[in-house]
């Protein structure tokens, strides 16, 4: 077994992916794009905003390929202007390394959620594609929908480009990369320059389709079966509707796949650890830890008018409740669960209700390119129950091409959601808080910001749901450019966006900012709990996990831990997994069992015995049963082993009724003979490794042999 | 391991389903329904039959309902809050979310109608629903480390399943009620491939075959449309969940697409709630419905309007539906009175009714007059519309299903006796599995096929899978293979002829038994080999030297050994020697290869000329076919010279050595070579 981790990933919305190899089978965990890379590109020009934009409002009207190759852009490095940004349609950023792989060599593509998703129809397109895609129903569904969402967010710039010509693009010329200022560039081709060949050009709706087409759907808990040796199933991570982690079961190997898991959801169904249980590795891909350390640093520098949303953890830990309980299931289960996860996620939206409010009232309006559809359905709960009791009559519209979809897609899923969630469906109440609110009228939804109907129920101030959170394409972009220079109104953006590089081409920014983070995976404190709780013999980790488990394992010491084996995985680097166990497990049939007809051997205990039958495989498992015919083997025993006692041997031959004696010259190392005078003469020559039968006739020779046969051990 | 199931219901009649099955030191409780037809303990399984202790926790791992009808979960709150078991159990989300529907509504009937003294109460309703796991289609779900239960989809109502249960290696289907063809809401059963011990299947329409849907749907619109044109109210009794939904989605539908204007009323806000829910159940109801949700979703009615009870006497036609069906008692009984007496007005029936109740009297005979009590009667002159299409499956599905899943065992229940006996013998003849109807409180035993756990090697799966390459094919994989799509029966496994794997199975003690390959035996038993070998120096008459420097021969030898004959060519000191170095001596010995070569030369044509098509095999310095190995013997005091030959005539010896796989071989050769003269 192998794992090849392609890319740790950099958010939620970019999560980690590898290559497993199993029982020979090639899988590939996850295949999305990278969307903040989309900041490099320029968003299109509007002529909508009130506001003058000095930056690009004449070049848009020129043609932007000409001028992008005008050596006035070399500038000093420093901060980043909008005019650095490249003017074209824009390219998406692949997975890093998976490039390295011929696409027909994958068996299997496992998707875990519907970022995971974004980028199978670049694979798919490919003809040499042939592997099968799993994924949950809902994940499917919603992928689907984030992509199409892409292609009419995408749009908008082949209206603006015209529709891009076949082969490289003008700005991924090395001439013009090398002119990118060093922030860019590293966007554009990574630290060492190799991911200028991850980029792609933007799938088609049909490409989507013949996508969606290829992915067998998934029930949690349902077992598909690939190959009839490996049986593949997912179960609930919590992190969004439908997400999940996998379970891979070959014949040799057990494999848990731990994609970011969230404990307790409030919209989606809760991270099923229990049934991730009994399995002898577990791959931990839960990166959201990372991702958190390294948007710190970048973003570390304060600004004015941004606020940094960190609820921090004030409640007692809870992790020495797990100390001394290694055998209470339950305790486990309790410190795992309730560490206040849904409280704390619930603070940030009303804290993010609360600055909304406040703004509205303040004559601004609030702009929510979120993206990440729980938070978004909450928000918008939450939001409308706020205006509610704040009694304002501020409308909330929701603006994208799929949400009428999505919105009447998450209100029939009620075995895709959280408990909470399925209680309402129990009582017969909406699942999502939306359907009322959309009923009442106070939430608008539109497919786009210049359908006819927005611009009848248009009012400022508002309160805006959009699309996308990189600031590049969707409605935002319009929206932002409308109110970047209203001190009043407020931008909400997610921790992970580069708000520097996000906002450079609506700077000079007035607009209030609030970055929040959202909780994406698994706490630090409850890895280990975790992994004691799911009692893998081995665990794959990210490097850079290394030091922090090993601080958190001081503080709790516990002895099952210390039995599973931890190996580190690094990024763009093959680790090989050591084999737990040499043989496959088989079904051996009741009638088999009862043709066989066992022979003790000298050895204690043991017994053996020849069979012929036939193996079949059926869901992971090998079945032998008995052959059709029944079973004659035409000769006696084949093989012998172990040694000949010459006495017991001239008893055996004695009882055949023949006689021999040993030869008394034998020196000590030399074979040793027996001479047979009666019935006729015949010699028997016993070494350490063999016997020779030598005999004038075929009866007496065979004679011979049920003797010798009947004091060796053989088979 | 065997399986024994007590049928503690729907034993050879509909009503009361329930069903205990154990496996393997498991006991899984099938549906926990209530019989329509009685008032007295008959309404209930015997559930004392489980435990006479009433210790129900200990005595059953788990229940599992099928669906929300009252047949099959009517006594589940009784089950739980009065005779007090408090295990898992297990339903769809689609029955979890109705079921309290159906019971309570129930439960009104019996106390606000007939008065009854409540067998359970509101609150029992909802403390019992605490206890259910909802499970979705196809999730496999660990009841706990060795009972697995799946669901797959059954039509027949929302939320419909049929359950499959595997212990160890035992595996069955209970299959609940279900409907193999497709109807206005719901989609047909849907089941993989499964192999399996047992299948209980309902068999509510065990000899009916029924035609198409279409034309038995046209019949009852055009009822409908034929009462109300003519003034009339149509008064459609019919629970609040499952039918209720499937007619209005059909007249929903008439009426836009005839353009109709008459009122359609659901009684209570029951129904209208119970709309609700189906909305959100989308995903459960048939593709259609499915796929055009996001646009419409079907379970927003057009034109149905909210009810009154003042609307029961307005004049004008009006469709409505009320609870309960099978006119039982409560709304539909009230309307019932009012209506029938007028001809202008059309009450329709469902295609079955229990007896005992009012829907029962009507639909056998034509009655004039119902006698409710000893006071009350009321006169019968309205139409009667007897809907033909059912929910459940017909003969031909039950049928369908077992041919496709061809299980080793079936037990029939819910359903009529004689029409059980009679699928009963088809299932038999047909089919040739063995199919049990038992009555109620009986028990059947099932034996199941068992395997042993063991373990093989690589190498045997490689060399068994390098002859055979063999795959059972499953449902599960790909497309599904599932009934409704393909309901022609395949063999599970295809037998070929060659397809064999041989192997050695080593058991031992304490330990997991192991298959291995031949070859990795002596290493899995770390033992040496002990090679047992036959051995003949075989005397082969060849005349003298001269004799032989006079033939053709002479020309090849290059060194022809003088005086010796060559009975002695070589003096050896080492009488025994094993084979190997026996030959290794031959090779260094003074006779020079080319001797050997030419002796030989002439024992291989010779052996030729005498068996052809013999695969023998020449090589410089030893003849070779399979394991026999012939070579020269220079040794005068071979041990292998049992025979020293005729004396008198020159001899040859020719040590040949072999292993028993080739014994008959052998020594057909060396028979051979005791009447060859290499001279000639
Ligand atoms: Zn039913
Ligand atoms: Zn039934
Ligand atoms: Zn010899």
């Amino acid at each position: 077994m192998k794992l090849t981790c392609l890319s740790k990933g950099s958010s939620f919305h970019f999560p980690p992916s590898h290559i497993l190899t199993i029982c020979g089978i090639r899988i590939l965990l996850e295949c999305p794009i990278d969307l903040s890379s989309l900041s490099i590109f320029s968003p299109i020009p509007t002529d909508s905003h009130p506001y003058p934009d000095v930056e690009f409002s004449n070049s848009s009207e020129n043609s932007p390929i000409s001028d992008s190759g005008c050596p006035k852009r070399r500038r000093i490095e420093g901060t980043l202007q909008a005019s650095d940004l490249i003017r074209a349609e824009p390219w998406y950023k692949m997975v890093k390394n998976l490039q390295l792989w011929d696409v027909s060599s994958i068996d299997v593509v496992l998707i875990s959620t519907p970022m995971g998703m974004l980028g199978l129809p670049f694979l798919t397109r490919d003809p040499r594609f042939s592997a099968k895609i799993y994924a949950t129903e809902a994940t499917a569904r919603l992928g689907r929908l984030m992509m199409e969402d892409l292609i009419s967010m995408h749009y908008e710039f082949t209206q603006v480009y015209g529709v891009e010509e076949l082969g490289f693009p003008q700005w991924m010329k090395w001439e013009e990369i090398e002119v990118l200022p060093l922030l860019l560039r590293e966007i554009a081709m990574g630290k060492n320059g190799a991911e200028l060949g991850n980029w792609q050009p933007l799938y088609s709706a049909a490409n989507v389709e013949d996508c969606v087409q290829k992915v067998q759907t998934l029930k949690y808990a349902e077992e598909a079966c690939y190959n009839g040796s490996v049986v593949i199933k997912a179960f609930s991570s919590g992190l969004e509707i439908g997400s999940s982690n996998w379970m891979i079961n070959g014949p040799r190997r057990n494999i848990t796949y731990l994609s970011s898991s969230i404990f307790e959801s409030a919209h989606a169904k809760e991270f099923d650890y229990l049934s991730l249980q009994g399995n002898d590795l577990v791959l931990f891909s839960d990166l959201s830890l990372l991702h958190g350390m390294t948007t710190l640093d970048k973003n570390a520098h304060d600004r004015k008018n941004h606020i940094r949303l960190e609820v921090n953890d004030l409640r007692p830990s809870t992790s020495s409740a797990f100390r001394d309980k290694g055998n209470d299931g339950d305790e486990f289960m309790k410190s795992l669960v309730n560490t206040n996860e849904i409280t704390e996620e619930m603070d940030k939206l009303s804290f993010i209700c609360s600055c909304a409010i406040n703004c509205v009232q303040g004559g601004g309006s609030v702009l929510i390119p979120l993206s990440r559809l729980g938070i978004a359905l909450q928000l918008l709960e939450q939001m409308s129950l706020f205006l509610e009791s704040s009694c304002l009559k501020v409308p909330i519209f929701v603006i994208s091409s799929v949400a009428e979809e999505t919105f009447a897609f998450t209100n029939v899923v009620p075995e895709w959601l959280c408990k909470q969630r399925q209680e309402k469906l129990y009582s017969g109440k909406a699942l999502f808080g939306h359907v009322e609110f959309i009923e009442e009228k106070k939430i608008h939804v539109f497919p786009a910001m210049y359908s006819s109907n927005l611009l009848r129920t248009w009012k400022e101030p508002c309160i805006v749901f959009c699309s996308h959170w990189s600031l590049r394409i969707g409605p935002v972009v319009h929206l932002l450019q409308r109110w970047r220079g209203d001190p009043n109104s407020l931008l909400v953006l997610e921790e992970g966006v580069d708000v520097d590089v996000a906002l450079t081409p609506f700077k000079p920014m007035a607009m209030k900012v609030l970055q929040c983070s959202f909780l994406s995976g698994i706490k630090m404190q409850k890895v280990q709990p975790l992994l004691e709780l799911l009692k893998p013999k081995i665990v794959l980790l990210p490097k850079e996990l290394r030091m922090q488990l090993q601080a958190a394992s001081v503080s709790s010491v516990i002895s099952i831990y210390r039995k599973t084996c931890k190996l580190y995985y690094y990024e763009g680097e093959t680790l090989v997994i050591p084999s737990l166990r040499l043989d496959f497990e088989a079904d051996l049939s009741k009638d088999l069992a009862f043709q066989l007809q066992p022979r003790r051997t000298s050895q204690e205990n043991i017994a053996v015995a020849r069979f012929r039958g036939e193996l079949l495989v059926s869901q992971g498992k090998h079945l032998l049963v008995s052959a059709m015919e029944p079973v004659e083997f035409q000769q006696g025993q084949l093989l012998h082993w172990g040694s000949i006692d010459q006495n017991r041997l001239l008893q055996a031959l004695q009882e055949k009724g023949i006689s021999g004696s040993l030869d008394n010259r034998s020196i000590t190392d030399s074979p040793s003979l027996i001479y047979i005078d009666k019935p006729s003469r015949a010699l028997i020559q016993i070494s350490a490794t063999g016997t020779i039968i030598s005999a004038a006739d075929e009866a007496l020779a065979s004679l011979i042999f049920e003797a010798v046969n009947s004091v060796l051990d053989g088979i | 391991m065997a399986i024994e199931c007590l049928v503690l219901g729907a034993g050879q009649e509909v009503g009361k389903s329930c069903v205990v099955v154990s496996i393997g030191g498991k006991r899984i409780m099938f549906d926990c329904g209530m019989h329509m037809g009685y008032l007295d303990h008959r309404r209930y399984p015997d559930f004392s039959r489980i435990s006479e202790s009433g210790d129900f926790d200990s005595a059953i791992t788990c229940i599992i309902i099928t669906h929300f009808h009252l047949d099959h979960i009517g006594a589940l709150p009784y089950f739980t809050e009065v005779c007090g078991y408090r295990g898992p159990i297990y339903m769809t989300y689609p029955t979890r979310a109705l079921a309290p529907l159906m019971l309570e509504d129930y439960r009104k009937v019996m106390v606000d109608r007939r008065g009854e003294k409540e067998l359970f109460s509101s609150d029992d309703i909802i403390e019992c629903m605490k206890k259910v796991i909802a499970v979705d289609l196809k999730q496999t779900i660990y009841v706990d480390r060795d009972l697995q239960i799946r669901a797959y989809y059954a039509g027949h109502v929302i939320g419909a399943a049929m359950f499959y249960a595997k212990v160890g290696d035992s595996t069955m289907v209970y299959t609940g009620d279900y409907n193999m063809t497709p109807d206005r809401h719901l989609g047909a059963a849907q089941i993989d491939r499964l192999q399996l011990d047992l299948l209980i299947t309902e068999s509510t329409y065990a000899t009916t075959i029924r035609d198409s849907k279409y034309a038995r749907e046209r019949e009852f619109l055009k009822a409908v449309h034929k009462c109300i044109s003519g003034g009339g109210k149509v008064l459609i009794p019919t629970f609040a969940l499952g039918r209720a939904q499937e007619l209005c989605i059909l007249l929903d539908d008439y009426w836009e697409r005839m353009n109709l204007k008459v009122p359609i009323y659901f009684s209570a806000g029951l129904t209208i709630q119970a709309n609700m829910y189906y909305k959100m159940l989308i995903g459960w109801t048939s593709q259609r419905i499915k796929d055009s949700y996001s646009i419409h979703n079907t379970f927003d009615f057009k034109h149905v309007c909210p009810f009154d009870r003042s609307l029961i006497t307005a004049p004008g036609p009006c469709v409505l539906f009320a609870t309960p069906g099978m006119i039982s008692g409560g709304f539909s009984l009230e309307v019932f009175k009012q209506w029938a007496p007028s001809e202008m007005n059309l009450v329709t029936l469902p295609g079955y009714c229990v007896a005992g109740t009012i829907g029962h009297k009507l639909m056998s005979g034509k009655p004039t007059r119902i006698d409710l009590d000893k006071d009350t009667h009321i006169d019968v002159r309205c139409q009667i519309h007897q809907l033909s299409f059912s929910p459940h499956t017909d003969g031909k599905g039950i049928m369908d299903l077992i041919r496709f899943l061809m299980p080793q065992h079936v037990i029939l229940v819910h359903g009529e006796k004689p029409k059980m006996a009679t699928l009963k013998g088809k299932i038999q003849s047909e089919l040739g599995i063995q199919c049990y109807d038992p009555a109620n409180n009986d028990t059947v035993h099932i034996p199941s096929t068992q395997v042993v756990k063991v373990d093989i090697t690589k190498m045997f799966i490689r060399t068994s899978f390098s002859a055979t390459p063999k795959s059972i094919k499953t449902g599960v994989d790909g497309i599904s293979d599932s009934i409704s799509q393909d309901s022609a029966a395949l063999p599970l496994i295809q037998i070929g002829d060659e397809r064999r794997s041989e192997g050695i199975l080593v058991m031992e003690k304490t330990k997991k038994a192991k298959v291995v390959h031949e070859d990795e035996l002596l290493q899995t038993l770390g033992v040496a080999e002990h090679k047992v070998q036959f051995a003949y120096c075989c005397p082969v008459y060849v005349s003298t030297i001269e004799h032989i420097k006079g033939n053709e021969l002479s020309s090849i030898i290059s060194k022809p050994n003088g005086d010796t004959g060559v009975s002695c060519l070589l003096e050896s000191n080492s009488p025994s020697l094993s084979l190997a170095e026996h030959k290794q001596t031959l090779m260094g010995s003074e006779l020079g290869a080319s001797d050997q070569c030419a002796w030989l030369h002439r024992l291989y044509i010779k052996l030729i000329e005498k068996c052809s098509g013999m695969d023998l095999q020449e090589f410089s310095d030893h003849l070779q076919l399979s394991s026999l190995h012939i070579c020269l013997c220079p040794n005068k005091d071979c041990p292998f010279r049992i025979e020293r030959g005729s004396k008198g005539r020159s001899m040859a010896f020719f040590c040949c050595s072999w292993s028993l796989v080739d014994e008959n071989l052998a020594w057909r050769v060396l028979s051979i070579m005791k009447d060859l003269d290499l001279s000639q």
